[in-house]
């Protein structure tokens, strides 16, 4: 079995935003980044699938060079082998559909039985790369998968998609297709110190953006802002609580007006 | 060049969702309150029941698919008759709800049509032909406003970001049923089974007003005093991370980065002490109020309204307090 992780470097949750010359960019001097978080389920997926069936697993990011360490992290997990698409001196404006695009040249290329996807970013959050990446591909895309239940050898799977107010849509389906992982579906592992030295060996190709998005974004970012600031709050202590409740319940009703 | 909205009408359990309101009201400000342009697409059998709500919300035309095979969302059949009504009568703006279905299959839908695809925006609206939308990032740190730049735009709206608005409750459904000629060659992931959450209280992304708790609630059985103080209200709870990672409450609850992005009227963060993950799930509520026994919890920072004390003191007074105004 062929499996595809798509995987992103994004900045670390805890990242202070500064927008700078007059809201047309973000200032990134002071990022540090990490592996998005649910990324990591969709390399542990991966791998856990390859236990299972044997093939080969690669990774793929889209970014710059600091992208590489993402990359490096799934080869220390267990993945095989890593595919850099290089966004530097990329000078156009990039959206989902750019990226799934440039991801689409490659699942072209390797032909994958599944490909994995994280859920979300922590920086863009839409989620739209993955089912962008199925569909140019004209596979299905199961998203918020909980539980997979293998069938027929590898070749179909039951996969329990979490949908919401605790329904959950069972479905059944062939391969190739791509999953995104639920964070209930595994628990992804440390790379351990002999993963971590493999890792340096195992390769990793290089792949400029500028040949693979051979369109333009169809979206496009005008300005950015902060959200406005909160006035600060009424903080009540010390007092009786029946009293403090009372206060707050009131004014739920005629301040706040949401009760 | 004038726009064509189609707006997809979620349905579920053969409920029509209450985004269906949101969205239609959303697209209505963006075409000017002109309605002629403003139709809507109903998907399964037995969907024409709700073809008058959506009139009363102001669809001027309602299509109506009766396939079985749209019964519950299973993805490529909804994505091919939505693909076919698009295409037949060329739509150029097409909105639905950023639910788990909608963020599901618009992103395909966008890609099948050419078009460009905003996603979870909190409001959307057009500059000329330009359909222009705000759309938080960085976990609700901060926002963007994006163009498309695509002759079709597809835009999911955030649930609970605005009030549905009936234009007029007396408006008779104009319908129009459509049959989709489906390539099942392509349905290669279907649903076999459907199974129905435990809780009839709303789902927290649609949730006016939630109640949440994290590991200060200290175990499963305490939550029992946020249900009671919901119910009340007719709200959800909620919980954070560090809850469910403790096994209080199931994940489906969870608020934040890894969890839900919910957007109430009404927060009541019980226990929670504000990290950054459960932050970036419920900053937008519109009123939030904090009850911790630590003074310095970053949540209060954030909150509209606190209370310093014991939760396990303030929550039952507060059902109490919620009792007297309901009643």
């Amino acid at each position: 079995m062929k499996i595809l992780v798509l995987a992103k470097h994004v900045p670390d949750t805890e990242t202070v935003i500064k927008i700078v010359s007059g809201g047309k960019s973000i200032d990134e001097a002071d990022f540090k980044y990490m592996v998005n978080p649910c990324d990591e389920y969709a390399m542990e997926e991966a791998i856990r699938t390859q236990e299972k069936f044997k093939g080969e697993s690669v990774v793929i990011s889209v970014g710059p060079a600091r992208s590489q360490e993402t990359i490096r992290k799934g080869l220390a997990m267990g993945i095989d082998r890593g595919v850099w698409i290089n966004t530097e001196g990329f000078s156009s404006a990039l959206d989902s559909y750019s990226v799934a695009l440039a991801i689409s040249k490659v699942v072209a290329e390797e032909k994958p039985d599944l490909i994995f996807a994280g859920l979300n970013t922590t920086d863009e959050g839409a989620g739209n790369v993955g089912p962008m990446v199925a569909e140019f591909a004209r596979i299905p895309s199961l998203i918020n998968i909980s539980k997979i239940e293998w069938q027929n050898e590898g070749k179909a799977l039951r996969a329990f998609r979490d949908v919401e107010g605790g329904i959950v849509e069972v479905y059944d389906a062939q391969l190739p297709l791509l999953i995104a992982p639920h964070q209930n579906l595994n628990d992804p592992r440390f790379p351990s110190l002999p993963g971590i030295m493999k890792a340096k060996k195992k390769p990793i190709a290089e792949k400029k953006a500028a040949d693979l998005i051979t369109d333009k974004a169809k979206v496009e970012v005008r300005q950015y802002k902060l959200p406005p600031e909160k006035a600060p709050g009424k903080i009540y202590k010390g007092k009786p609580v029946e009293e403090m409740v009372a206060e707050v319940v009131k004014l739920l009703r005629s301040e706040a007006k949401v009760i | 060049m004038s726009h064509k909205v189609l707006v997809y009408a979620e349905v579920r359990n053969g409920k029509l969702k209450s985004t269906a309101g949101e969205t239609l009201a959303e697209a209505k400000k963006m075409l000017g309150g002109k309605l002629e342009n403003l139709h809507a697409v109903l998907l399964g059998e037995g969907c024409e029941q709700h073809a008058k709500t959506l009139a009363t919300f102001g669809a001027s035309k309602i299509y109506v698919v009766d396939a079985p095979e749209t019964n519950t969302y299973q993805g490529e059949p909804t994505i091919q008759a939505l693909d076919q009504i698009i295409k037949k009568n060329n739509y150029t703006i097409i909105v639905g709800s950023a639910s788990p279905t909608g963020r599901d299959f618009f992103p395909r839908l966008a890609i099948r049509n050419n078009g460009a695809m905003l996603t979870d925006v909190v409001s959307f609206s057009l500059e000329g032909d330009s359909v222009v939308a705000d759309i938080p990032m960085y976990l609700g740190k901060c926002a963007k406003l994006a163009v498309s730049q695509s002759a079709i735009a597809f835009i999911t709206l955030r649930p609970n970001v605005r009030p549905a608005e009936v234009v007029d409750s007396n408006a008779q459904p104009t319908i129009e049923k459509f049959s989709c000629q489906f390539d099942v060659s392509k349905f290669t992931a279907k649903v076999v089974e459907v199974r129905k959450g435990a809780s009839e209280r709303p789902d927290l992304t649609e949730a006016n007003i939630i109640i949440s708790g994290g590991r200060a609630m200290a175990s499963k059985d305490n939550f029992k005093i946020l249900f009671e103080c919901a119910d009340v209200v007719h709200g959800s709870v909620g919980a954070s991370r560090a809850a469910v990672d403790s096994g209080y409450a199931p994940y489906d609850m969870q608020v934040g980065q890894t969890g839900k992005t919910v957007n109430p009227s009404l927060y009541i963060a019980c226990g929670i002490s504000g990290s950054i993950q459960h932050l970036s799930g419920m900053r937008t509520s519109k009123c939030i109020v904090a009850i911790n026994t630590d003074a310095d919890a970053p949540i209060f920072q954030k909150a509209d309204y606190g209370i310093i004390a014991d939760l396990f003191q303030v929550v039952p007074i507060l059902t109490k307090e919620f009792k007297k105004i309901i009643e």
